[in-house]
């Protein structure tokens, strides 16, 4: 029996099995907080609690998949050429916002994290937490950080602010609805997206141009904001 | 499997730049940046890739379930910065929704008076 669970088909059927139980979970209940990519990784924990199956056999086993993501990242090239249209039409607006949202996220995030204390690669993986976790976790990767962190902590907080963008919005009063639409992009990454894509495909589309836009601007600035910001700080 | 070469193409492309510049950047990031360069140039038909390009970003959750389980290996790492992790992420979350939807906002805003002015 060990021998059958330790195969790398078993592996991969688990994998799919818990992600396709943990899909019809949330399309039962239609609740933000189950989110299926949460729900797949818990039941798989579990099972490998309970069978006593080794984390690296797990990792082996399922490379396959984790390979995809690479693949499915220059995929997202797609939906970009589809938006580039909007874009061009207000490219500064959204150039320069994006720019912001990108900027002000790592340093934020990596200020708030290093003074309350956190090893640098804790503080290098919770960097690029608002943009897609594919593109996070390379960045992560990239900056020296643990990308499997990187990828819960970009879903946890993707989960939290698709659930309290638009309240956050109402305070902070950003009224106009592009704006919205864009911020739920940046800030949530396809959680966001989602959830905007729940209100009409046209706010779905402006926030995947924030997410896209935020991904690309993070991937190619993020390395250069940490060693700008070691000229002050000693990770 | 004309879907799958290009696809593969533009990523193999973002590794050789990687690889040759020594550039910090994910090599899926400017394989990516090529892919929609290339259908904008209408070197690439929309059609050669929409197939696989929607499987792969429709189904893109899936794929970070394995990186998700390895979370496993660094409990201890979290546990130990437990606090931190949590108060950066939810601060940082508020600070990029604010940030830039008020940009965003503000340059629109910039513009349509601009074009208000050019009008009258």
């Amino acid at each position: 029996m060990d021998a059958v669970l330790n195969t790398e088909i078993f592996i991969l059927t688990l994998t799919f099995v818990a992600y396709f139980i943990a899909q019809n979970l949330q399309k039962k209940t239609k609740s933000i907080f189950l989110n299926p990519v949460l729900i797949a990784i818990i039941l798989i924990i579990g099972f490998l609690w309970l069978f006593k199956i080794d984390i690296e056999v797990y990792q082996k086993g399922s490379r396959m998949i984790e390979f995809l993501l690479k693949p499915a990242i220059v995929a997202l090239g797609v939906p970009l050429y589809q938006q580039l249209g909007k874009i061009k039409k207000q490219a500064i607006p959204i150039i320069v916002s994006q720019l912001v949202g990108c900027i002000v996220g790592v340093i934020s995030v990596v200020l708030i994290a290093k003074f309350m204390g956190a090893p640098k690669e804790i503080v290098f993986s919770i960097a690029p937490k608002s943009v897609t976790t594919p593109i996070a976790m390379e960045v992560s990767k990239t900056l020296g950080g643990i990308p499997p962190l990187t990828a819960s902590v970009v879903i946890l907080f993707g989960i939290i602010g698709s659930i309290f963008g638009y309240e956050i919005m109402k305070i902070t009063r950003i009224k106009s609805a592009i704006s919205q639409g864009i911020s739920m992009g940046t800030a949530a990454h396809v959680l966001g997206a989602s959830k905007s894509m729940q209100i009409s495909g046209n706010f779905g589309a402006l926030s995947s141009i924030g997410l896209i836009i935020n991904g690309v601007f993070t991937a190619i600035l993020a390395p250069y904001i940490i060693s700008f910001l070691s000229i002050w700080i000693t990770f | 499997m004309r879907q799958v070469v290009i696809i593969l193409g533009c990523l193999l492309f973002g590794e050789v730049v990687v690889h040759l510049t020594g550039i910090k950047m994910p090599s899926s990031i400017i394989g990516m940046i090529l892919l929609t360069v290339l259908l904008e140039l209408g070197w690439i038909k929309l059609a050669w890739v929409s197939g696989l390009s929607h499987f792969l970003t429709k189904n893109m959750a899936f794929f970070f379930v394995p990186p998700g389980v390895a979370i496993m290996l660094y409990l201890d790492l979290i546990k130990a910065s437990f606090w931190p992790i949590i108060v950066a992420s939810t601060l940082g979350t508020i600070i990029v929704f604010a940030c830039t939807g008020w940009t965003h906002q503000l340059f629109m805003r910039h513009k349509n008076t601009f074009k208000k002015g050019k009008k009258s």
